[in-house]
């Protein structure tokens, strides 16, 4: 199998987190993976890319991950960016922070998306607008790739006490909001 | 155990590894946060060592200098600008005939400004006298920090462990560090021949006059030389203590009958190798980890057979074309039917190598006599009608 994840968000996102913090939980869980970034402009609020892939054999390529089979936007109004939603593969899906529903933005950008309110539950939980970890445990539960656990005990290599608790709340709210497993077939046609 | 690690952050861990007791380096842009992992080490209390926070490349290749004349284990890392403004220092370090390791995160050179990858900066202190070895991924890189010390102890020349910037030192994967017994066992405690002592006092780097300039150059270009066996010993040893060799001098993959091969460094290789597999293309890939001293024997032995052969770099000498490329195509010269070689420039200043390049580039090799050398990923309609 071979997953590819493209993440796409702004500077101060996490968006390059977001990106490690999927490859970490991969790897603790015995999967091969590789995350890295596309820099541009480092600054805040600048459109930033990342690339995730998992495979359960060792990954050598080295190129950017061009026809994702899975697409995370951490900010809606990228999806007005040329090439974000760009070469998705056929039997891809999309995952976008938005506070409209899945129906209202898959409708708006003409392709299936699914909907995650995950600046606001950042908000409520981390008294941040940091939406990363909550669309990563949002992507873990719809595709089932692996348990949000992992997701969890990965972020305690980053954080502890108050900021990982707060953490382990959010990522469980977040699963809480979306359809576990409904990404199955997604994932076992990119695996294919 | 295999464990998700940042480049950036195994490099460091190896180095510490390898107990290094004086690390220097200049902390801000083009560094990598290779040395900022050290630093934090050192200040953790997880490794003994003087970390010297210097004003620029240029000290910080001069402190490290100075301590591994006065018999420190020494290290630094730099790259792009960094390793230019360097230069001057590389070159004393190497005439000196000074074990160290420096890692150089390959980056573009200004200008115009890039802060992505290509070797632009390691090809162009390229002739300062140091051996430079090419890692495909970063299990190499942390194995070839460790080789690279063992082989600058036992040949007192300095070590540039090159590493590509971003596409390695800014990728996490999954990653095997060796055991602190392990690292111990196959680099023992450094003793340098030629350290400086009050007791025995001597001068390094002095002048030295037309009578033995040469013949200071001809025993430097002799230890380069022989440094060769030195660095498939390292390898081949290491694969003993650790399970992971990587070829010595040079790594080669695919049919040994295959009529066509493309040598690379670095990272593109695994791009490269996934293309060759998931395609299955009847060729062989090559890779220098070698590119000084430059592995002539072992470069024509595998080239045996090959009517072809494809030369993808990343930098190029304007006016000249491939640096790799031509220095190829010289040692391939001396066999008695050498591949026509075609040297191409890709992936500059980090412009992305797809994996569809190996397609690409062995089509367009198909029916074309050998080429020169051309920038392979150029889009002409982004120039001006008289540089097309």
């Amino acid at each position: 199998m071979m997953m590819n994840v493209r993440i796409h968000g702004r500077g101060g996102q996490g968006n390059v987190v977001a990106a490690y913090l999927l490859a970490a939980a991969a790897i603790e869980q015995g999967l091969y993976g590789q995350a890295f970034p596309a820099f541009g402009a480092e600054r805040r609020g600048a459109p930033v890319v990342a690339f995730v892939r998992l495979s359960k054999q060792p990954v050598r390529r080295r190129d950017q991950v061009r026809s994702p089979d899975f697409l995370i936007i951490q900010d809606e109004a990228l999806s007005h960016v040329p090439g974000v939603l760009e070469g998705l593969a056929p039997s891809g899906r999309v995952l976008i922070n938005s506070s409209r529903d899945s129906e209202t933005v898959s409708q708006e950008y003409g392709m299936p998306m699914t909907s995650l309110p995950a600046t606001r539950l950042a908000k409520e939980h981390l008294g941040r607008p940091v939406p990363n970890t909550a669309l990563l445990a949002a992507f873990l539960t719809l595709t089932g790739t692996f348990p949000v656990e992992a997701l969890i005990k990965a972020l305690g290599d980053r954080f502890t006490g108050k900021v990982l608790e707060k953490n382990t709340n959010l990522i469980n709210a977040a699963a809480a909001q979306v359809e576990a497993g409904s990404w199955k077939e997604q994932l076992h046609a990119a695996s294919a | 155990m295999r464990q998700a690690l940042e480049g950036s952050q195994a490099l460091a861990r190896a180095v510490a590894l390898c107990r290094p007791q004086v690390v220097s380096a200049y902390p801000i842009t083009p560094q990598t946060h290779i040395v900022e992992n050290i630093s934090k080490l050192v200040a953790d209390g997880e490794l003994k060592c003087e970390f010297v926070s210097v004003e620029s490349e240029f000290s910080a290749a001069s402190v490290a200098l100075g301590a591994a004349m006065a018999g420190s284990r020494a290290y630094t890392a730099s790259a792009s600008q960094g390793i230019l403004l360097m230069a001057e220092v590389l070159y004393n370090i190497a005439g000196s005939r000074v074990p160290m390791v420096l890692t150089c995160a390959n980056r573009a050179v200004s200008a115009p400004l890039s802060i992505w990858n290509d070797q632009q900066d390691s090809m162009a202190v390229r002739d300062a006298g140091w051996i430079q070895l090419y890692c495909a991924d970063n299990q190499e890189a942390i194995d070839t920090t460790i080789q690279a010390y063992r082989i600058a102890e036992r040949c007192e020349v300095p070590v540039m462990v090159c590493v590509d910037g971003f596409t390695l030192t800014h990728t996490m994967e999954s990653l095997e560090l060796p055991e602190q017994a392990q690292v111990d066992g196959f680099l023992p405690p450094y003793k340098f021949s030629r350290t400086l002592d009050p007791a025995r006092p001597l001068s390094s780097g002095a002048l030295v006059s037309p009578d033995y300039f040469p013949e200071a150059r001809h025993s430097h270009h002799r230890a380069l030389e022989k440094a060769i066996e030195e660095i498939e010993a390292a390898d081949n040893d290491w694969g003993e203590v650790s399970g992971r060799s990587y070829g010595g001098l040079l790594a080669v993959e695919g049919p040994e009958d295959a009529p066509i091969g493309v040598l690379t460094l670095g990272s593109v290789f695994g791009t490269l190798a996934t293309a060759r597999e998931d395609e299955d293309h009847n060729v062989r890939l090559i890779r220098l980890r070698s590119f000084r001293p430059f592995p002539f024997d072992r470069l024509r032995e595998v080239c045996e057979g090959l009517e072809k052969l494809v030369v993808l770099e990343r930098a190029l000498s304007p006016g000249a074309g491939g640096i790799v490329g031509n220095e190829v195509r010289a040692a391939l010269s001396e066999m008695d039917s050498p591949p026509a070689v075609y040297s191409y420039a890709v992936g500059l200043g980090g412009r992305d190598v797809p994996l569809s390049t190996l397609h690409q580039a062995l089509e367009r090799v198909q029916d074309r006599p050998a080429e020169r050398f051309a920038v392979f990923d150029v889009e002409l309609d982004k120039l001006p009608e008289e540089d097309r």
